[in-house]
């Protein structure tokens, strides 16, 4: 950052006071007014959650909305506890969660250590399709594929449903795999060879340099890319609506059981024709307010974790 | 023999992986581990192709695209897609009107135009970041909130290609930031030395050194709005629309949110019809990823 101060395309002042020219001030104002867009989108963002969110915990407790067990806002015996929704957000993420890391970071370990150039330049492209595919054919795939195998192979008598918080978590899982692989690889690619180099004159093998050193020096990043993948996770909608399903009511006791999540309670009472600015209508601001809050956290500390790293060996 | 002498022995005996190449079986082990890793995911993408392939078989015919969707049962085998398809050119094409300028231009006022020691500045960075983080649906309640009701576009296509613009916004700054940066100081500074003014050194010299690197950035932002759903769920997209959109005001549906529309059905037929609407959505998303793969390895300057 400190070689930004002293920008060489930034011509000295004394250049600068040359000709005024009007051309080149317009374009530059226009420039700014492309870049306040996204800014403005943030601002948009938060009043459309918070406005309705206020107005929604004006009538319904914030105690009660976030302590009750009971989700019912569209039937007619009302109850605004929203722990039905994040238990089974929790309950999809965390399944994501265990698939997706050790998958992620062992195929980050396999592009950065063992790889041969040829071999990376072909697996990368692949792995960014993977994380091209739109998340409803995971849906499709989840519900119509995977969920009948795992209930051939379950083992006990206690089938899954038709849908499932399981079966949503593990195609979850497989989605975020290239999220979190590519950003440990960064992370990785950017330890220094000369730690590498250290260790191998020590004699280590290829496994303990992957291991001890180059996982260690990279951890923070690692980690964000587990923050962020984590994120994803919660934020998915398409997955979570088609393989688990819209049941709300009570809070999920195991995985296997269908149930929706704060993403797919969302899609499925906005594609309803809720009358606008009933209490039942505010519950999806207020409930994406929820949402949005815990993504902005977990992306907040992703975004200070990579930092961290890139200070250090960059 | 004493414990000093087999530490001078243990020193002096030089380590076996220098005499000869050990196998050790903990290292296989690791290396085949790792190589898991990334056979589980392949094999899913493998299997989820096959799959789709497979099961829209029978339905991966003219009728696709020649017919209009149908909710009902009795007419299944009359079912298309095509509203969903018209509906998808002109969201993705109004999405690459709006969001590609703004985008660009935001990445070129952040890459050559801002002093970014200014607190204003970083803050329009860190902001970029965040947005980038954002869920998908929570995109669909800004258009629900703010977009459709208080501004009054409805739930029509503008609607959706404006949410679709500000949601792979982020998306396309990035690409074209890393993208301008790639290209060498000494262009500009070349530039300047003959006189050049900032807005002819970017539009004449940066500009057309970025543009495959921003190609490829805007390619892969397209082809993820191409894929989402999440937001145009709530924004009136799911329904059986049986008419192409013919302007910016018309109700539209897209090729996800009829995929949607068919997982739900019941019926198996319908479940085919959706597998084939798969493969295609497929293909054209595999003809852009290579489209844009291609333009990275071609046209990329090594400077």
């Amino acid at each position: 950052m400190a070689a930004d101060i002293t920008r060489p395309d930034v011509p000295a002042a004394g250049v600068r006071r040359g000709r005024s020219r009007p051309g080149e001030r317009i374009i530059e104002t226009l420039l700014v007014v492309a870049a306040v867009v996204s800014v403005a989108t943030t601002i948009g963002i938060m009043a459309s959650l918070f406005i309705p969110t206020v107005e929604f915990f004006g009538q319904v407790s914030i105690v009660e909305f976030f302590t009750k067990t009971m989700w019912t806002p569209l039937f007619a015996d009302k109850h605004y506890g929203v722990l039905p929704l994040l238990v089974a957000t929790l309950w999809v993420t965390a399944i994501a969660i265990v698939i997706a890391v050790p998958l992620g970071i062992g195929a980050a370990i396999y592009l950065s250590e063992y790889a041969r150039p040829g071999t990376r330049k072909v697996l990368k492209p692949v792995l960014e399709i993977l994380a091209g595919i739109p998340t409803v054919v995971y849906g499709f795939f989840a519900l119509t594929f995977l969920n009948p195998v795992l209930i051939d192979w379950w083992p006990t008598a206690n089938k899954p449903e038709f849908q499932n918080l399981l079966v949503a978590g593990i195609a979850m899982g497989i989605m975020i795999v290239p999220t979190v692989a590519s950003l440990s690889e960064d992370a990785m690619s950017a330890v220094p060879r000369s730690l590498r180099e250290g260790a191998y004159a020590l004699a280590s093998t290829k496994m303990q340099v992957s291991t001890r050193v180059v996982v260690p020096a990279a951890l923070s990043g690692i980690v964000a890319a587990i923050v962020l993948g984590f994120s994803r996770a919660l934020g998915e909608t398409l997955i979570v609506t088609i393989a688990a399903g819209l049941k709300t009511a009570d809070v999920p006791t195991s995985p296997i059981q269908g149930a929706a999540t704060m993403t797919s309670y969302i899609a499925g009472a906005g594609q309803g024709d809720l009358p606008v600015d009933s209490l039942e209508y505010l519950t999806i601001f207020a409930v994406g307010a929820t949402l949005f809050v815990f993504t902005f956290g977990l992306n907040a500390l992703s975004i200070r974790l990579v930092r961290k790293f890139r200070e250090v060996y960059e | 023999m004493t414990a000093a002498a087999a530490a001078r022995e243990a020193v002096i005996a030089p380590p076996p992986s220098l005499t000869q190449r050990r196998i050790r079986p903990g290292e296989l082990l690791f290396r085949l581990a790792l190589q898991f890793c990334l056979l589980v995911a392949f094999a899913f993408l493998v299997a989820l192709i096959v799959f789709a392939v497979y099961k829209g078989w029978n339905r991966l015919d003219a009728r696709l695209w020649q017919n209009m969707p149908t909710g009902r049962a009795s007419r299944v085998e009359a079912a298309g897609v095509q509203s969903a398809i018209t509906g998808t050119l002109w969201v993705i094409a109004l999405t690459a009107l709006i969001s590609l300028p703004t985008g660009i231009a935001s990445a070129i006022y952040l890459e050559e135009y801002a002093d970014n020691t200014r607190w204003y500045n970083r803050l329009l960075e860190l902001n970029i970041q965040n947005l980038a983080g954002v869920p998908s649906i929570v995109f669909g309640i800004l258009g629900l909130g703010l977009i459709a009701r208080v501004i009054g576009l409805g739930f029509t296509v503008i609607t959706a290609a404006v949410v679709l613009s500000l949601l792979v916004l982020p998306t396309v700054i990035i690409a074209s930031r890393e993208a301008l940066r790639a290209v060498p100081q000494s262009i500009r500074q070349a530039s300047y030395a003959l006189g050049a003014t900032r807005w002819q050194t970017t539009s004449r010299q940066v500009l057309p050194a970025a543009i495959p690197g921003m190609a490829t950035g805007a390619i892969l932002a397209l082809s993820r709005a191409l894929g989402e759903a999440a937001p145009l769920i709530l924004l009136g997209a799911v329904t059986f629309i049986r008419f192409n959109p013919d302007s910016l005001l018309s109700t539209y549906t897209t090729l996800p949110i009829q995929i949607y529309n068919l997982i739900k059905e019941p019926q198996a037929e319908f479940q085919e019809l959706a597998a084939a609407a798969i493969v295609l959505l497929l293909v054209i998303l595999l003809l852009m990823n290579s489209v844009a793969i291609v333009i990275r390895n071609k046209f990329q300057k090594r400077w």
